[in-house]
């Protein structure tokens, strides 16, 4: 009995330590706030912003509300955060492969690359891919096409517009072909397992993709036309790129300067990842007649894959919580629109910095469970 | 499990009651001016270095119009125009860094406006610049005027601001479309529009004018003749201390009234002996109004002949640096402008 005691009220004292800091905080807010006359309350989410956003996923004007205005800066967030992740992730993995070549000049630009952008500070690499994009840009009279139809100016990169018929058809199309691409390959493990043979599956996934989309447009009554960028002159000597969609030159740099810094720290999972496999396992795999690429598919990378992620994980965060210097550059995201403009008309500081703070929270840990849950799944399962 | 919640709620309770009473006494007696005194400073938020306003130089001294409030304070207060700690914040921290106690004057060219002085904790104390909103173009587009305008232009502005509502309002009424580049800071709204990146930069236009003085070519640039909002900009204290809120109030009046009477910086002292009660009143030579503050006698003596009359501090800051030489609405009210303070009696 004596013992539980022992063992237990440390574990109390210290809870309610813990409660007691945080009350006195509260409360002490809380009478702060009274005396200056300032109340509390997440109303001001329903009221009209009035206030307008440069760029938007969803369609939103300084009529809606507050809500909306977060909204529009977390699909923000989300958007610059998720091109990103997939750019570094790309950059990360061909840098990472490339430290380790037995190239000499590829090993060591490789190296270069990691160490030059790993370690400059994130906030100068924003600024410097901003101001030097709008310096080394055109102004959109003296841009030529990229492409054909796309324009690349200092007031933003203008691509083509999709303007769909049916597009709810086209949508259920590529539904199909991703549930039958998912039976074939069960079914085509099953067969490798039960009788040894192998299927080409790659192409039967690929011939899938093709035809079954593009019947639709002959048979499904799906149609697809594009809304082209076109110059429109705005005085004299200033014109703009009308119609078609127009990404700003702010989310171009903030994803350029993001991907490119985080990518160092992914190469670097990626070549330890590597470099943890043993090299028995690689020359146990040819000696069983596997072929190189059979090796780093079958025997390497499943195995390096466990060393990668958890870090990786780590960096995907990180690069998901540095979105947020955005504001320095005026791309519209959470951090700016809501966490900025919207505290500043409304005044709650302490509603809208906690708000915004859970939403970082939200996202870092479903980051984290994606993560998680792929980790689970390409672990070692003890048989 | 449930006595446990019940024991930590009363203990809650308790906490709560405790904290209610230390902060309920310790608010009766908080007075700004209290704690200023006892620093030995004022603590003053200012812009992080607009021209004419709030701009520190080189070896980091801190001029303009707004910092000569802060200053008429200090003097008031403390003895001594000098001591004021300054504290530069973008338009998004200034009230937070107000209300949380960061500082204890905004004076910081904040437009007064009605939400902002009923709901989030703060008051304003008066106007020592009428200001309004404006844009600024290059000369070689053309555009001489706001009609000018069309569908699909892009706007460099602040955050934070007045200015941002106000676009609105007006690209919104006139049906133009436009696209809002909005920044944190200052320099970054004049250096993305320096290079390019907007058609116009907007914002109020006394602050078109000084930034215009930043830009690589100021000639290049012209600001649009038409007015767009009213933007009174003022100093700003917290709620809930009304002897601060006058002092700081009647400090910004006396430079004001002192222009009026013809009182300067170098002739304050010898209008001790003149006929005219009202001038004698604020150079501390008649009367008691100093007490109603807590204050001595010649508090609003030290304002004018430390920092001068509004005359003085707009000539020195403003006018002779070429930012806005044209005072404007900025005039006297017995000389065609707006000033008008209540008087010092």
């Amino acid at each position: 009995m004596n013992n539980k005691i022992k063992k237990i009220l440390p574990q109390i004292i210290t809870v309610l330590f813990v409660l007691g800091i945080f009350g006195f905080f509260t409360f002490n807010a809380q009478i702060n706030m009274d005396n200056r006359g300032i109340d509390f309350g997440f109303g001001f989410l329903t009221q009209e912003s009035s206030f307008d956003v440069q760029f938007s996923l969803i369609e939103y004007s300084g009529s809606h509300s507050y809500a909306r205005a977060y909204l529009v800066g977390l699909l923000n967030t989300l958007l610059v955060s998720f091109i990103s992740i997939i750019f570094c992730t790309i950059l990360g993995v061909i840098f990472g492969v490339a430290r380790l070549s037995s190239n000499y000049l590829i090993r060591n630009s490789a190296a270069w690359y990691v160490e030059f952008f790993r370690n400059i500070p994130l906030l100068l690499q924003i600024f410097f891919w901003y101001y030097a994009a709008l310096r080394a840009l055109p102004v959109p009279e003296k841009a030529g096409p990229w492409f054909g139809v796309t324009y690349m100016t200092i007031k933003g990169y203008y691509i083509p517009s999709f303007i769909w018929t049916n597009l709810d058809i086209f949508l259920y199309s590529i539904l199909a072909v991703i549930i039958s691409i998912i039976i074939i390959s069960t079914y085509a493990k099953k067969l490798q397992e039960n009788e040894g043979k192998q299927i080409p599956v790659f192409f039967i996934s690929l011939g899938l993709i093709f035809v079954l989309p593009a019947l639709t447009f002959f048979i499904g009554g799906v149609s697809l036309d594009f809304g082209i960028p076109v110059l429109k002159q705005l005085s004299k000597t200033s014109y703009v790129f009308d119609g078609g969609i127009g990404l700003p030159p702010e989310l171009i740099a903030l994803v350029l300067a993001l991907s490119l810094y985080t990518s160092t720290f992914v190469a670097e999972c990626v070549r330890a990842g590597i470099q943890g496999i043993g090299k028995g396992q690689k020359e146990a795999a040819a000696s069983v007649g596997l072929t190189p690429n059979q090796i780093l598919k079958l025997v390497v990378m499943p195995q390096a894959l466990r060393i990668i992620i958890p870090p990786t994980t780590n960096q995907y965060l990180n690069l998901t919580k540095n979105s947020s210097l955005a504001a320095a550059i005026a791309y519209p995201d959470l951090v700016l629109v809501f966490a900025g403009t919207a505290l500043m008309q409304t005044g709650k500081a302490i509603e809208i910095v906690s708000i915004t703070m859970l939403t970082y929270l939200s996202i870092s840990l479903a980051i984290a469970a994606i993560m998680n849950w792929y980790n689970k799944k390409i672990e070692i399962k003890e048989k | 499990m449930f006595k446990v919640m019940k024991k930590l709620t009363s203990f809650m309770a308790m906490v709560a009651v405790l904290f209610a009473f230390s902060t309920e006494a310790m608010a009766k007696k908080s007075k700004t001016l209290k704690n200023t005194q006892k620093k030995g400073f004022v603590r003053c938020g200012v812009s992080q270095g607009l021209p004419g306003f709030s701009n520190a130089d080189a070896s980091g001294n801190w001029t303009g119009v707004d910092v000569d409030v802060c200053r008429a304070v200090a003097a008031a207060v403390l003895g001594d125009a000098n001591k004021v700690k300054f504290t530069p914040l973008s338009a998004k921290e200034r009230f937070t860094a107000l209300t949380s106690g960061e500082i204890d004057i905004l004076s910081r060219n904040t437009t007064w406006t009605l939400s902002r002085d009923a709901d989030i904790g703060l008051t304003f104390v008066g106007v020592n610049f009428y200001d309004g909103q404006g844009f600024m173009v290059r000369k070689n587009s053309g555009i001489t005027s706001v009609n000018q305008f069309k569908n699909g232009i892009s706007a460099c502005t602040n955050i934070g601001t007045t200015t941002e509502l106000n676009m609105r309002d007006f690209f919104n009424s006139r049906g133009i479309s436009y696209e809002p580049v909005a920044f944190e800071k200052a320099d970054e709204v004049v250096a993305a529009y320096d290079a390019g990146r907007c058609d116009t930069y907007t914002t109020d236009k006394s602050g078109l004018a000084a930034q215009r003085t930043k830009m690589k070519n100021p000639d290049e640039h012209i600001v649009l003749p038409e007015t767009i909002s009213k933007e009174p900009l003022g100093p700003v204290v917290r709620q809930g201390d009304a002897v601060w809120e006058d002092i700081v109030r009647w400090s910004l009046n006396t430079m004001i009234e002192a222009e009026e009477y013809g009182i300067t910086s170098s002739n304050a002292d010898s209008m001790k002996t003149s006929d005219n009660p009202a001038i004698k009143r604020l150079v501390g030579a008649e009367g008691e109004l100093g007490a109603a503050f807590g204050l001595d006698n010649d508090w609003s003596l030290r304002i004018i002949k430390q920092v001068g009359n509004y005359g003085e501090s707009y000539k020195r800051n403003i006018a002779d640096p070429g930012i806005l030489p044209d005072r404007g609405p900025n005039q006297l009210w017995t000389k065609g402008g707006i000033l008008y303070v209540p008087p010092a009696r």
